[in-house]
């Protein structure tokens, strides 16, 4: 693992800057030790309150159709059993709502106990209560139910799919504000160009599989409802129950200190919620909601697979001419959810002509949602695949080929990134790697009976900020809270929080608290888009500057004191003082007698730039509104990274193995290099796993899914990892935002899937373009 | 899961007492009331599926002291019944002299559950087929018989090709038991009608009734298997061919012992493993091998013969040419190994 301050390369005309290094100083989570001794407490650790009820769940197996009996009488005989949630006797006692992406706070607008229907499989067909886990969970595998079940189109080609375009959906208002990226003449560029790709490919349904399950507890006080659930989207889901119990959102509180894993899974509200409050009011007692594996397939939301069409057309010496990507996903029967990537790989490279089209394919499942880089993942396998492809046909290497294509203009309308440091991004990666002593021949590389190959692709993940809020108090003895809604997913968002009160206030950092995962803290956006900690870093930030200023100027102002008659501006607190630039400087307590005398506390609102007006407001209602990438109307906001990848294939047996990676990423200001390696190190695993491991396999004929528990869904063990190398390019953004920060959380996975299927390709000459590499396509080869 | 009751036996009589069968009751022993569990590495999650639902289960832990002893005999290799995957994967004797039963148990499972999983249960261990192990579906002849099998037309890319019917293409994924089967290992079992020997391979019943899944009575119990010596037993290795590179199950394994004398193979033992409904001792591809030298050309043909009746279906026809390509490998791995 190399150091992460290797290489050190700037990129062309970013001003040096002394106030905001690039690199903060790597350290070591807050919560590390809480963690890692299991003192930490999770939602799923929290139970809701003294003797809680225990719920477990039933659900369809079938996707289509109606239930036509279900009788409870042996369940009702199972000792301690206490209510039995159906839709006889919820109905509509629970308000529909609309998905995230459609304005609302949900995950799937099927809401599966209102009525007999089935609408997916594994949909919710009843909540079992009862004194124990045990006996909800007997009782529930004793409920008798039948369906007249309807034949289910399950995916891509299965008959009775429904179709729609991205831009129709649009059109009826249903998608936020999205487009559909056209410039020129594409067709007919395409058929002018000398060299052009023309290629299918697929990606597969991938569950987020986090380790904490899909657990809800519920108590009700005094017409006041606390929930605790693991969420990465406090006030959404606050909001969002309300909504569906028809409360006010101020007598509900949603508590998830730490996450045992998102992934995106935890953005939006799913529905068990809601039954778990209900059944809490019916009891009038706590109710706790433990969910298996194999549920947390079918009652959350999910990666869709997604077809693309990719062409492209280049001269001979590689500058596209023409590119065009079309893409279709899977969506449920009633919601339009779209991931969208053509607005990044429309926009990655400079090409004059360039059309895309999305459609959305409606079949029987449950509505997907956001996993972790929603668009780029299956986007961008389709765009760095075809590249390679391209250079392969122009007999170009491939850092080559990006290199005369890297623009820093984006072609649909001319607008500039703001900052772009991709090719050096792939030099530095390629040096590390050794890309140098590659043969390009594919199968030319050989080590005993291992066929080895080398590829690489691009990756990028938009630059995301919505409005965010946070309070912070300081004490004269130098102690800090940081209060802000924003989420513990294992990103280490606490400990970038607390650096931001030691940078702004001049504290150690053993001295700031950080609160975060209650809804009853100011609000923050929803932990999706990477915008954590570009959005709320500013915001504590700010709230910090308050407080320096409030100190600042009761020190210039008093006449006795030694920074009388100074610029408050240029004093800052450091290492427990009040300090000016020429030298004066004055303990924390003594600067701090000045103002009331005791704690100071600020609170701050930041409305990021490019955010409609009234998004704050939407805000403390649940409804963040992130802004950045291609959606912004005067610029480009993204962070680039560089994906290299060694893939070893049996050359008699064809098992797939990857030794090595090695990816370069530049994204803006890194607050905490050690946690952001460790997360962009996390990415480039997963990548990997895309590649090779993950699929939800689903039955055609039933369209249920067959491989649901982890034995058979399959991620990398620890033996499938060998060298990971995670560089870290310093980049100085001065435009997107005060602080220059970029988000990193979904950076590391991207595109790493292309780059394994190029290093595959390389190797055995196989091209294989559909998602995961299983060994069977490399048999014949 | 259902209520059960949980009798902790203390000896060999008391376990069987406890899981004596009703008198007349004609159940195959998976659905015998009463189970016995030791690691229960598979029982308590079959449990929990609702696919297994035992009145009783017995707890034969504490017969480790009579049943639990690895011991290298002159005529064989004897292995207690209760003996930890763990404890065989590691001791000396196997690991000199019978190479393949090491690295079968070696790339099985994970370490934890190695710790805890007995070789008795290990063998006994129930298929992976989705439609088997989830009862929201409807067809699968093993749990319900007569009910149909779902994997016929379904997700089958990990079902069996060798020893299929039309009732049953489940694959048994178990590594041990390859091992066990190509080196003629025997079992040792009492049962309410006394001890007996069976030969390992005449454990498993075929697929023609996926109900009934060995010849064992309800109420008998493995307690231990002998592995006969022979000239082949340290020249034996396994293969295991899967989708990463530790805690999965085999796409496609071999385990492989060979007799070479003078430069030709005097005997062959070829277990394979995931592409089968059973353990499966490939005959064909022994008598293939037999009296000719280990080339890649005659390995291809040995693997040619241990496929020559694969029967695939929509998903799982690579099996063949995979199984075929690991038997190779594994074969030539063998050949290049110290007698």
């Amino acid at each position: 693992m190399s150091d992460i301050t290797e290489p050190q390369i700037m990129p062309q005309g970013a001003p040096p800057s002394a106030a905001k290094p690039a690199m903060g100083a790597a350290t070591s989570r807050v919560d590390g030790r809480l963690k890692v001794t299991g003192a930490a407490r999770y939602a799923s650790d929290l139970y809701g309150g003294a003797n809680p009820a225990h719920a477990y769940l039933a659900t369809s197996t079938i996707a289509r159709g109606r239930i036509t009996r279900l009788n409870e009488a042996d369940a009702r005989k199972v000792p301690g059993v206490l209510d039995i949630l159906t839709f006889r006797n919820v109905g509509d006692r629970i308000k529909p709502g609309k998905i995230f992406s459609q304005k609302g706070y949900m995950g799937s607008s099927i809401a599966p106990l209102a009525s007999d229907r089935i609408q997916h499989g594994g949909q919710i067909v009843a909540m079992v209560v009862a004194e124990t886990f045990e006996a909800a969970r007997e009782a529930a595998h004793r409920l008798q139910i039948e369906y007249a079940a309807e034949t289910p189109s399950a995916t891509f080609d299965s008959p009775g799919l429904e179709s729609i375009s991205a831009e129709a959906s649009s059109r009826e208002g249903e998608q936020p504000g999205e487009e559909k990226p056209k410039v020129g003449d594409a067709a007919a560029a395409l058929a002018a160009a000398p060299v052009t790709i023309d290629q299918r490919y697929e990606t597969p349904i991938q569950h987020h599989n986090p380790i904490e399950l899909f657990t809800t507890a519920c108590a009700w006080t005094d017409g006041k409802l606390t929930v605790w659930e693991p969420s990465q989207n406090m006030y959404g889901f606050q909001n969002g129950l309300a909504e569906q119990l028809g409360m006010a959102a101020a007598d509900i509180r949603v508590i998830s200190p730490y996450v045992g894993g998102g992934f995106g899974s935890r953005g939006s509200l799913t529905q068990r919620t809601a039954l778990v409050a209900l059944a809490a009011q019916r009891l009038r007692r706590p109710v706790r909601l433990e969910t298996t594996r194999d549920q947390g397939f079918t009652i959350a939301t999910y990666r869709a697979e997604t077809r693309h069409r990719v062409r492209l057309g280049a001269g001979t010496d590689g500058k596209l001419q023409a590119l065009i990507h079309e893409g279709w996903e899977v969506s449920s029967r009633p919601d339009n959810y779209k991931v969208g990537g053509t607005d990044a790989t429309t926009r990655l490279y400079a090409c004059p002509n360039v059309d895309s089209e999305v459609t959305i394919v409606h079949a029987d499942r449950n509505t997907p949602g956001f996993m972790r880089s929603p668009p780029e993942v299956p986007y961008m396998f389709a765009l760095e695949s075809a590249m390679d492809e391209l250079a392969v046909a122009l007999k170009m290497d491939p850092i080559e080929l990006r290199r005369v294509n890297d623009t820093m203009h984006e072609p649909i309308k001319g607008l500039p990134y703001t900052s772009r440091t991709l090719m050096p991004c792939f030099d530095a990666a390629a040096k590390a790697f050794g890309w140098s002593g590659r043969d390009a021949q594919p199968g030319s590389m050989r080590d005993g009976e291992w066929m080895v190959g080398w590829g690489c692709a691009t990756s990028l993940y938009p630059t995301n900020m919505g409005p965010a809020t946070a309070r912070v108090v300081l004490t004269p003895q130098g102690t800090v809270k940081v209060q802000t809604a924003g989420h513990e997913i294992g990103t280490g968002i606490t400990t970038v929080l607390a650096l931001m009160a030691v940078s702004g206030l001049g504290v150690d950092i053993a001295k700031v608290t950080v609160e975060v995962g209650d809804s009853a803290l100011p609000p923050a956006p929803v932990a999706g888009g990477s915008n954590s900690t570009a959005s709320i870093a500013t915001v504590v930030a700010q709230a910090c500057e308050q407080i320096r200023g409030r100190i600042a100027g009761a020190a210039v102002a008093a006449e006795n004191g030694p920074f009388h008659g100074m610029d408050p501006a240029g004093l800052v607190l450091v290492d427990g003082t009040l300090r000016a630039s020429s030298g004066a400087s004055e303990p924390l307590e003594a600067a701090m007698s000045r103002t009331a005398g005791g704690a100071i506390e600020a609170y701050a609102e930041n409305i990021p730039h490019g955010v409609p007006e009234g998004a704050l407001k939407k805000l403390y209602l649940g409804q963040g509104t992130l802004m950045g990438g291609a959606k912004l109307k005067d610029r480009m906001q993204f962070a680039f990274g560089a994906q290299f990848v060694e893939v070893r294939v049996n050359a008699r047996t064809r098992e797939i193995r990857v030794p090595r990676l090695v990816g370069a990423y530049a994204a803006g200001r890194i607050v905490n290099p050690k946690a952001a390696k460790s997360q962009l190190m996390g990415g480039q695993i997963w990548g990997v796993s895309a590649a090779l491991h993950e699929a939800t396999e689903i039955d055609r004929r039933a369209a249920r899914y067959t491989n649901n528990d982890l034995a058979e869904y399959l991620i990398p063990v620890n033996a499938d990892v060998q060298e990971v190398t995670t560089i870290l390019l310093p980049e100085q953004d001065t435009q997107v935002n005060e602080l220059g920060i970029k988000g990193i959380g979904e950076l590391g996975n991207v595109g790493l899937n292309a780059a394994v299927a190029n290093a595959v390709f390389h190797a055995t000459g196989v091209r294989v373009r559909e998602l995961p590499i299983r060994l069977e396509k490399l048999l014949e080869a | 899961m259902r209520p059960f009751n949980l009798d902790h036996a203390a000896t060999l009589p008391a376990a069987l007492a406890a899981a004596r069968p009703v008198a007349g009751a004609r159940v195959p022993p998976t659905a015998a009331p009463a189970q016995f569990i030791a690691g229960g590495t598979q029982m308590l999650d079959l449990m929990k599926l609702d696919t297994m639902q035992p009145a009783t289960l017995v707890d034969i832990n504490a017969l480790s002291a009579a049943h639990g002893r690895i011991e290298a005999k002159s005529d064989g290799l004897h292995l207690g019944a209760l003996v930890r995957m763990s404890e065989a994967e590691a001791h000396p004797d196997i690991l000199r002299d019978y190479p393949v039963i090491a690295q079968t148990l070696q790339m099985a499972a994970s370490p934890q559950i190695r710790n805890m999983a007995s070789l008795g249960g290990n063998v006994l261990q129930r298929t992976r087929c989705c439609y088997f192990r989830d009862p929201g579906w409807a067809q699968c002849n093993k749990r319900e018989p007569g009910s149909g099998c779902a994997a016929l037309d379904g997700v089958n890319r990990k079902h069996a090709v060798l020893g299929v019917s039309d009732q049953c293409i489940a694959a048994y994924s178990g590594d041990f038991a390859q091992a066990l089967v190509a080196l003629g290992a025997e079992v040792q079992t009492a049962g309410p009608n006394g001890v007996r020997t069976i030969a390992f391979e005449k454990l498993h019943t075929a697929s023609d009734n996926p109900h009934t899944e060995t010849v064992l009575a309800p109420g008998e119990l493995i307690t231990g298997f002998r592995v006969p010596s022979g000239p082949w037993t340290r020249r034996s290795a396994y293969v295991k061919i899967r989708d990463r590179e530790s805690y999965a199950y085999g796409l496609a394994t071999a385990a492989v012992a060979l007799d070479i004398q003078g430069g030709v193979v005097r005997e062959a033992r070829i277990g394979l493993g995931a592409v089968s409904y059973r353990p499966w001792r490939s005959h064909e591809a022994e008598a293939a091998l037999r009296g000719k030298p280990l080339t890649e050309d005659t390995a291809n043909a040995t693997a040619r013969a241990a496929f020559a009746g694969a029967k695939p279906r929509q998903d799982n026809a690579y099996l063949i040419d995979l199984g075929r390509r690991t038997l190779a490998r594994a074969l030539l791995q063998a050949s290049r190994l110290e007698a």
